[in-house]
């Protein structure tokens, strides 16, 4: 801009141009200004709107997860079909398979079905009571053994509908892929529709997504997050018992005890690099130090707590050191100065001051370890496990699955109703970190004093 | 005895040891507080570390150490046609811990069968209580397992037997020290201070776990399969009989074009947020737009990696692979740059921000006074002064996209190409460490060990990329402070 006014021929021009009429090159100037800050603002619009578009397709796809089709009708235990020795004995009463109650349940529904007037002509009783899922039987077995004495009663199911029904009450199956479909017919699709209007089948809200465990490849309308959630729940368990104390003790030594040398130097380097290792290398050492040397099982809740505790304490001591800074040195000297010792200074005065701050820190590298999953993939936690792990502590070793682990394992099932429950699951993973950090930044707004 | 019941134990007798050095010292000074060297507490909580801490170091070692060396006791007994039938001695140890869990369950139901119990009857027992035996349980095995359950016994009792020794001696040696004069104080914070020191070597530990199983893993891979072929080679091919070839240019290919594509969407969107954030937007739109932005970094990284599968996937398909021909499936290099790109946004933004805070207000102050527009100061003169820093930024992105895995594993591929096409799947170095790792392939086979090399060249990339990263960043704060 110096040198345009030392290029003579132009120069003496722009001089008698008035301030107020501005000129092509002010004009170029400030359109260009213009478009830098629509860059700018494009910028945020485009990260506003990708993580927009995220959440909805999440909690679009998702939702549906949270209601089931269910079936509702009265069923006839009748005796001579499910305890033939007629005394109610448990033992005998559990050589009937599911086998045996499918029937009981399938006599039921084609029974309901008549008394509604609904007309099943075109379909074989096998299409009608393949309208049921293959987990009801098996949950109808197992509350007549839990209750015995409901054998010979006729009480009133309310049965899980087959996932391609549930799919066509949801609008993801629609005649025309039924009619590609080998494992639903458009004729039960259009019962399924006659069930409706007569108030037999309906959708209604699924606390079993939330209870229940995996279920197998070919009935996604059973399958739930109980195993998963308790899984999860006991490694933020292990991870919260072994990091929070190991993560402040650490903290306090390098931020209040540590004279400058090359140890602390060392240290300080480590934690500053083990916080930025790939997650699936940690995994990696969970295999190879957990599994193979230590011989701890494969799918435990302790390994994945111990391999998230690894990733978590850098974390920790993280914001634990920022919390522990933020004390200011006069509290220390107050202390010292009536006669404290050092550890006294700190653990009395430092510690309780850094408190909120070392909790807010934990909270959320807590939350991070709950969305981990690569490394849990390669100890095993992908196995399918329909048992729930026991209480702890030896229900640490037992397998369980995790929340994280249990939405990838959906995405790679065949059934297309296992999109809808891995979409669900991510919704059950949001609203815990949601609640985790909504409680970190409660705890910073609350204690949080300013010096 | 179970080890929670154990360690109970410890901690109670540590607290009975609180109580009574507390009671000692006061004994000692005469029931007058004044005449101690410290304070009551402090003689308790001397007591009280010297009672529990080396009790519970003693059994986590030797929790640690006892199945090591059981496992190679055991093994030098196995029979030697055993191994050579299962192919490999691993294997036979795995059938006899299997085993001798399945014998523990049916003790522990008061079934336990005789030395000489059939072992067709036994393996049907052994189902029973939920135990799967793969073949008939051979006598050589089931004397090993027995063997093994034996020797675990033994030890089981020998370290209940030397914990709680470990912790009375501890509990009388350091009581036998209380008295008024003691320096119960001094004492004890020593002992706390080197519980941090230990505490803060956890870290440094990790590391050289990680190093170590890593190299020394990499090292056997080497030993069964040339490692020229591994840094040379220019194909990927697993045989599960042998004769792979495990190349790493094709996944290192896809690794890189996928973390190009992510940097090509994040940079320019993470750099240009920043930019408007700290130069433009007022207090208001800073405080909603900025914690939004980093929201995308608390997402863990399995939702993006459905997010790639289910809807980014077969749009790019849809729209624009199928209609330009360029392919037909829902998984691509492009899904997956895009969503990981989506990802690391907050990571260039947070940190430019931060870096273009830092430029000094004068610098910015000259350049407006001389006449230029903000947009020219912002580019002629802010970005200068924060290149090193933002660099350093996008370096740190760079090395979290190489190092990522849910989104490539959902939405590459798993197809080893060398393409330039980016509609089509490409797979990269952490979905084969997956890959690799997850199936039921013998551990010991070059297969599977490949995950290990691929996982040590991992983190040399992508710790070469922090330090330096790290470096420049640190290099270019020490300018302006």
């Amino acid at each position: 801009m110096t040198d345009a006014s030392l290029n003579g021929a132009d120069a003496p021009a722009r001089r008698h141009g008035s301030l107020l009429q501005p000129d092509a090159r002010t004009r170029r100037r400030n359109a260009a200004e213009a478009r830098f800050r629509a860059y700018g603002l494009t910028a945020i619009g485009v990260a506003m709107a990708a993580l927009i578009w995220l959440l909805t397709s999440v909690l679009g796809t998702g939702a549906g997860a949270f209601r089931q089709t269910v079936i509702e009708f009265p069923v006839e235990l009748v005796e001579a079909k499910l305890d033939k020795s007629g005394n109610r004995d448990i033992e005998v009463m559990k050589k009937v398979t599911t086998i045996g109650y499918a029937g009981v349940l399938g006599a039921g529904l084609t029974q309901a079905l008549a008394d509604a007037g609904i007309d099943t002509a075109g379909l074989a009783a096998k299409d009608v009571t393949g309208l049921l899922s293959q987990e009801a039987a098996a949950q109808l077995r197992n509350q007549v053994l839990a209750d015995p004495d409901l054998v010979g009663q006729t009480i009133t199911v309310r049965a899980l509908a087959t996932g391609r029904v549930d799919g066509y009450y949801k609008g993801r199956v629609t005649m025309e892929s039924a009619q590609l479909d080998s494992n639903v017919k458009p004729e039960q699709l259009a019962l399924a529709d006659r069930m409706r209007d007569a108030g037999l089948m309906r959708l209604a809200f699924n606390p079993g997504f939330l209870t229940m465990p995996d279920a197998s490849d070919q009935r996604p309308e059973a399958a739930g997050l109980g195993v998963a959630i308790l899984g999860s729940f006991y490694m933020m368990l292990v991870v919260l018992v072994l990091s929070l104390p190991i993560g402040v003790a650490a903290s306090i030594y390098l931020e209040e005890f540590a004279p400058r040398n090359r140890l602390t130097d060392l240290i300080e380097v480590n934690i500053s690099n083990l916080a930025a290792v790939p997650s699936i290398v940690f995994g990696i050492l969970g295999l190879a130090i957990f599994i193979n040397f230590a011989g701890l099982p494969q799918s435990a809740p302790i390994v994945g707590g111990l391999v998230l505790t690894l990733m978590t304490i850098p974390t920790i001591i993280i914001s634990t050191r920022a919390a522990l800074k933020a004390v200011p040195p006069s509290i220390r000297d107050a202390a010292l100065g009536v006669g404290a010792s050092k550890m006294q200074s700190v653990f009395h005065h430092v510690l309780p001051l850094a408190m909120p701050g070392i909790l807010t820190g934990t909270i959320i590298g807590l939350a991070q370890a709950l969305g981990e999953t690569a490394p849990l993939l390669l100890i095993g936690m992908v196995a399918f496990v329909r048992d729930f792990p026991g209480a702890p502590p030896e229900g640490l070793f037992d397998p369980a699955s995790a929340l994280p682990v249990q939405v990838y394992n959906w995405t790679q099932r065949g059934d297309p109703g296992f999109v809808e429950r891995a979409s669900g699951a991510i919704i059950v993973l949001l609203i815990f970190l949601i609640a985790m950090n909504a409680l970190a930044i409660f705890l910073r707004r609350k204690f949080e004093r300013r010096w | 005895m179970g080890n929670g019941l154990l360690t109970l134990i410890v901690i109670v007798l540590a607290a009975v040891g609180f109580v009574a050095g507390r009671a000692r010292a006061m004994q000692s000074a005469g029931g007058d507080r004044r005449r101690l060297h410290s304070l009551p507490i402090h003689y308790g909580q001397t007591v009280f570390l010297f009672t529990a801490v080396p009790a519970l170091l003693v059994m986590a070692v030797w929790l640690l150490v006892q199945p090591i060396f059981i496992e190679n006791n055991v093994k030098s007994l196995l029979p030697a046609e055993d191994v050579a039938q299962a192919a490999s001695a691993d294997l036979v140890m795995a059938d006899v811990r299997r085993l001798a869990g399945g014998l523990d369950l049916l003790a522990a139901r008061g079934a336990a069968p005789g030395p000489d119990a059939d072992p067709a009857d036994l393996r049907a027992r052994m189902a029973g209580v939920g135990v799967a035996l793969a073949s008939d349980i051979r006598p050589g095995v089931l004397a090993a397992a027995e063997r093994y359950r034996a020797m675990t016994a033994t030890a089981r009792l020998a370290m209940t037997i030397a914990v709680i020794v470990v912790a009375l001696a501890g509990l009388v040696l350091s009581l036998r020290r209380v008295t008024a004069r003691f320096r119960a104080r001094n004492v004890s914070e020593t002992f706390v201070l080197s519980l941090l020191i230990g505490s803060s070597l956890v870290a440094v530990l990790t590391t050289v776990g990680i190093v170590l199983s890593l190299v020394f893993e990499t090292w056997n891979f080497f030993q069964l399969y040339p490692a020229r072929d591994f840094f040379f080679s220019l194909t990927w091919n697993p045989q599960f009989r042998g004769g792979s070839d495990l190349g790493i240019w094709p996944l290192l290919w896809g690794t890189l074009y996928v973390s190009f594509i992510a940097l090509l969407v994040a940079v320019p969107v993470g750099l240009m947020a920043a930019i408007y954030l700290s130069e433009y937007a007022g207090r208001r739109m800073r405080a909603v737009a900025k914690p939004l932005i980093e929201m995308l970094a608390g997402i863990p990284t399995i939702v993006y990696g459905v997010f790639a599968l289910v809807t980014v996937g077969p749009m790019l398909r849809d729209y624009f692979a199928q209609p330009l021909g360029l392919g037909s499936g829902s998984s691509s290099v492009m899904t997956a740059g895009i969503v990981m790109g989506i990802m690391v946004i907050p990571f260039v933004s947070s940190l430019s921000d931060d870096i273009i805070n830092a430029v000094p207000q004068s610098l910015r102050d000259g350049s407006l006074g001389m006449g230029a527009t903000p947009s020219e100061t912002i580019r002629l003169v802010v970005l200068p002064a924060a290149l090193p820093g933002v660099v350093g930024a996008i370096l740190l992105a760079a090395s979290r996209a190489i190092g990522e895995t849910m989104i490539v594993v959902m939405g590459a591929g798993a197809a080893a190409k060398l393409s330039l096409n980016p509609f089509e799947a490409m797979t990269t170095v952490t979905v084969k460490i997956v890959s690799q790792l997850t199936g039921d392939t013998e551990f010991a086979s070059p297969e599977t060990l490949v995950a290990f090399a691929l996982g040590l060249t991992l983190f040399v990339i992508t710790l070469g990329l922090n330090v330096l990263a790290l470096y420049i960043v640190r290099k270019y704060r020490e300018q302006y402070e």
